[in-house]
């Protein structure tokens, strides 16, 4: 990696998205979840998606490859090697799901089916899409639980998820992820429901496995923390819409979005002393909306908020650091 | 996935009543159950006057009339009598036997359900005593009542009413547990408030809902218990009119009298079918959230 | 799991022994003078002495209750009044059918029941979900000895598909056995086909919503597997345990079903021997009937431990 350059452009992106939208339907009304989200991921880069609970980040991520309900309306691009994804028939996202995008989820005790052992679990993606047999898929199912460093993986691939521990279960949703050695894993809070000791072993594994395979990475975190660890690329939402996307050091350092550095005041993130900052919360709830305004729909939280900001949408600056606001911060910030 | 989520776990379980009937209103399957009820219960409520016939008038000259027959609308069996009035009545006395078992198992297991899930210390012995009642199939333990107490309407009743019991507390059992754990119950048991304050002001009230629901497939089960019962000799005794004994009398000339088969069998059909798209809608509309998931 | 099980075990011993003394008390709390109720129409006073002794009416409650339990330990149930044949072999003769009939309903139940529900949570909100739930609120609603009395007379005697009643042994004719048998197993199966079809919706409601079958998905297998495999599996766990719930329903229902369709069976023995006043056959029923009850359900129970590792391991570790 050349410093300075971010890999992403360099090369063209493995996966790229444009104007992605999301709608759902509820018994209230339609809710909007995701609004023209754009961005792009180069070969072996993690970009973090991150923001507030609520924000459509989680969303985001299970559109990506059509997981979400039947209520969703997804319009929009999603490109995995130059492939759409969007609109694609479901024969054709099965054959790519699990194969060239794989998904690791929150929740490792129960993202995994209880019933099942877990060699069975993952030699399960094996068979469907590399057509492995029985032994071969145990195999290569006990050399995955080794690479994601379980021990005695042997005797751990007859283990039903109940017998395993939270971290060890974590480790087993990353081998079934990487069983068939994905184009791009889309992790989806990996680390959140897991003890911070825990968490670091987890995201060790997710590192020497982009190192070693070169997996592009899509993490979905609300954690400053694992951003700052893992991430070569940020972008920042809010409200379902994108607000600022930049290279991780620079937006650290410069966070030019309100919202951003109102995340970064409220986060004792790395290279801050969180025993000298107080942590700053940003006032107020992410809205839940039926429509999206135009307007940028941060400003009745924002401390910046000037006039135009509640009359006309912020579109993103061009470049590599893009920024969708009215009223940037321009110096660094102190808190 | 998590935003739709978030939003429909916003509605609290609990809603307000005017919700609750909008939401059953709003069902068209539930107002004709409704409707089916109404009709029902003024039929039986009313069969003294509206009936056409005494139910237990005999007519050979009239006997086997088939529906359409003019006076008889719904036709008559194998002594002339009357099958609408016959099934009025029996509609009166099905509702007044499920109405009496429903009673009994509500009083008896609503307060031990209350009492085995509030008091972990009698919670084994209730549960062993259910297991015990569990034991005897309904219809076992009606013919045990039969056999000591005779066959009539009460001890129908009783048997039905027995055998519902054990459903009761459950359901109540584990509504008092799970409401016990909530904060507001637990405050107020460290406020100092006395047990019996605490189940009768905010664990009842609460678990009026739960209650309800089983009620409405208490009734039901209740109507086809003692059309059961009676058909096979064991509740209402002839020539009493009864929906039961009715269909039991057709057995014998059904290929002759169809019509005296069919009617008493649609009437209770209709009868239960109506309890039950009622009470579905009812429990989708106290627990929105159990329906749509 | 052995914990468990000596739990469960020691519960249905307990169930059990309270099922007897109720039993026995209830056959004391007979109108009357019980020797008078055991003598049936034979009055004088000789044969009544000779029942007091035959039947131990003459010592005390505890001695008798110790009499009524241990033969019943040795399978002595006494003798009909009527026919004066041991009870146990009439039991013997008519619990089989009643076994064969509960069983084809069990399977007949199970099957429409869990591919109804399937059916009903997969095509959510389509005509198919909204004909599947229609005939499981008409199973629920339907009164099964009805039903059976519309199929008797509009399949069996005007149809000629089916007879209308009677009963071949398995071993004698399998095929005339079988033939005599699907038509009363599938009404008594209504009932139960209701009940199944509406719980394995829901909890394939509850499975298809779960974090697993996203995973399932995520991972790209075919829905035959996801469905069929990861969500009927974990949605089983729950069908198994309502149809050890609906067992006494069933049992109820066989009494019925038999009496339709004059199957010399279990129920009809019942039946017969409450009209008759015959008290050691109703006791002997009533007895064999709970220790079936409370048998079967540990089965199920057992079973059910054996389909979710969750239990099976439970006490292992």
């Amino acid at each position: 990696m050349t410093a300075g350059i971010t890999p992403g452009i360099s090369t063209a992106p493995v996966l790229q998205v444009n104007d992605l939208s999301v709608t759902f339907r509820t018994e209230d009304g339609p809710v909007s979840a995701v609004d023209r989200v754009s961005f792009e991921v180069g070969d072996g880069e993690v970009l973090a998606v991150v923001g507030e609970s609520g924000c459509g980040k989680s969303v985001t991520a299970m559109s990506l490859a059509g997981l979400l309900p039947r209520t969703a309306t997804v319009d929009g691009s999603v490109r995995l090697d130059g492939v759409e994804l969007i609109g694609a028939d479901k024969r054709t996202l099965r054959t790519i799901r699990g194969r060239e995008v794989a998904y690791i989820f929150q929740e490792p005790m129960t993202s995994l089916n209880p019933v099942f052992t877990v060699g069975h679990q993952i030699g399960e993606v094996l068979r469907t899409h590399i057509g492995l047999n029985r032994q071969a898929a145990r195999d290569r199912s006990i050399e995955l639980l080794k690479l994601v460093g379980i021990p005695s993986a042997e005797r751990r691939i007859s283990d039903y998820p109940h017998q395993l521990s939270g971290g060890m279960r974590q480790r087993v949703m990353i081998a079934m992820a990487v069983a068939c050695d994905p184009k791009v894993l889309i992790a989806d809070e990996p680390t959140t429901a897991l003890d911070v000791t825990i968490q670091a072993g987890i995201l060790d594994v997710l590192r020497e496995l982009r190192e070693r395979l070169g997996t592009s990475i899509v993490l979905i975190t609300h954690d400053l923390g694992v951003v700052a660890d893992l991430a070569d690329r940020v972008a920042v939402m809010y409200a379902g819409r994108v607000v600022e996307t930049a290279e991780v050091h620079e937006l650290f350092a410069h966070p030019q979005h309100p919202y951003t550095a109102g995340l970064l005041g409220a986060s004792p993130a790395a290279g801050r002393h969180a025993e000298s900052h107080r942590l700053n919360e940003i006032p107020g709830l992410v809205p839940v909306l039926t429509q999206q305004p135009d307007a940028c729909t941060f400003a009745d939280r924002c401390p910046r908020a000037i006039d135009t900001c509640t009359a006309t949408e912020p579109d993103l600056t061009p470049g590599h650091h893009r920024v969708a606001c009215w009223n940037p911060v321009r110096e660094p910030v102190e808190v | 996935m998590a935003v739709a989520e978030a939003i429909t776990a916003g509605t609290p379980l609990r809603s307000n009543r005017r919700k609750v009937v909008r939401r059953i209103l709003r069902n068209p399957l539930a107002i004709c159950g409704l409707v089916v009820l109404v009709i029902a219960v003024m039929m039986a409520v009313f069969a003294p006057w509206l009936a056409p016939h005494e139910p237990t008038q005999t007519n050979l000259g009239q006997a086997f009339a088939p529906p359409g027959t003019p006076g008889h609308l719904l036709g008559t069996d194998d002594l002339g009598r009357d099958v609408l009035s016959r099934i009025m009545f029996g509609l009166r006395a099905s509702l007044h036997v499920a109405l009496l078992a429903v009673a009994t198992s509500l009083v008896v297991g609503v307060p031990l359900g209350l009492l085995a899930g509030y008091f972990r210390s009698i919670d084994a012995l209730i549960s062993r005593m259910t297991d015990l009642v569990l034991a005897f199939p309904f219809l076992i333990l009606a013919v045990g009542l039969a056999a000591i107490r005779g066959a009539s309407l009460g001890n129908a009743a009783i048997a039905i009413g027995i055998a519902q019991i054990p459903g009761m507390i459950r359901i109540v059992r584990s509504e008092t547990l799970r409401l016990k754990s909530l904060d507001f119950v637990a405050a107020a048991i460290v406020e100092g408030a006395g047990d019996a304050w605490v189940m009768g002001r905010h664990i009842l009230p609460n678990a009026a809902s739960v209650v309800i629901v089983q009620t409405t497939v208490a009734l039901p089960a209740a109507i086809l218990g003692e059309a059961v019962l009676s058909f096979l000799g064991l509740g209402i005794q002839p020539p009493a009119p009864s929906l039961g004994t009715m269909l039991a009398d057709a057995q014998q000339f059904a290929s002759r009298a169809p019509w005296a088969a069919v009617m008493p069998g649609v009437a209770i059909m209709l009868l239960t079918l109506a309890f039950n798209v009622v009470g579905d809608s009812l429990r989708d509309a106290l627990d929105p959230k159990a329906s749509r998931r | 799991m052995r914990r468990y099980l000596f739990h469960r075990l020691w519960q249905s011993a307990v169930t059990l022994v309270l099922a007897t003394i109720v039993v026995f008390a209830g056959v004391r709390a007979l109108p009357g003078d019980p020797a008078l109720a055991l003598a049936g129409e034979d009055r004088d006073p000789e044969s009544l002495r000779a029942i007091r002794q035959q039947y131990g009416l003459d010592q005390s409650w505890l001695v008798q209750f110790w009499q009524f339990v241990s033969h019943a330990a040795r399978g002595d149930l006494g003798q009909s009044i009527r026919t004066g044949a041991p009870v146990r072999g009439m039991i013997g003769s008519a619990l089989p059918v009643t076994i064969e009939l509960s069983v084809l309903a069990i399977l007949i139940a199970s099957v429409i029941g869990v591919g109804a529900g399937v059916v009903a949570a997969v095509r959510r909100g389509r005509p198919s979900e909204w004909a599947a739930n229609a005939l499981a609120l008409l199973g629920l609603s339907v009164p099964h000895f009805w039903l059976g009395l519309m199929a008797i007379l509009y399949l069996s005697v005007a149809l000629g598909l089916f007879p209308a009643s009677g009963f071949v042994p398995f071993f004698s004719d399998p095929a005339a056995n079988l033939h005599h048998l699907v038509l009363p197993a599938l009404i008594l199966g209504t009932g139960l086909a209701a009940v199944i079809m509406r719980q394995t919706r829901s909890s394939m409601l509850d499975a298809l919503s779960a974090d697993y079958i996203r995973t399932a998905e995520a991972k790209g297998l075919p829905p035959k597997s996801v469905i069929g495999k990861h969500a009927l599996r974990n949605s089983l766990i729950v069908v198994v345990t309502i149809v050890g719930l609906q067992l006494g329903a069933l049992i109820s229902g066989a009494v019925v079903t038999e009496r339709i369709f004059a199957l010399p069976g279990f129920g009809k023995l019942t039946v017969d021997a409450v009209f008759q006043r015959d008290y050691p056959v109703i006791q002997a029923v009533v007895l064999v009937t709970a220790t079936a009850y409370i048998v079967i359900n540990l089965l199920v129970d057992l079973l059910y431990s054996v389909i979710d590792p969750r239990i099976r391991v439970r006490g292992d570790a």
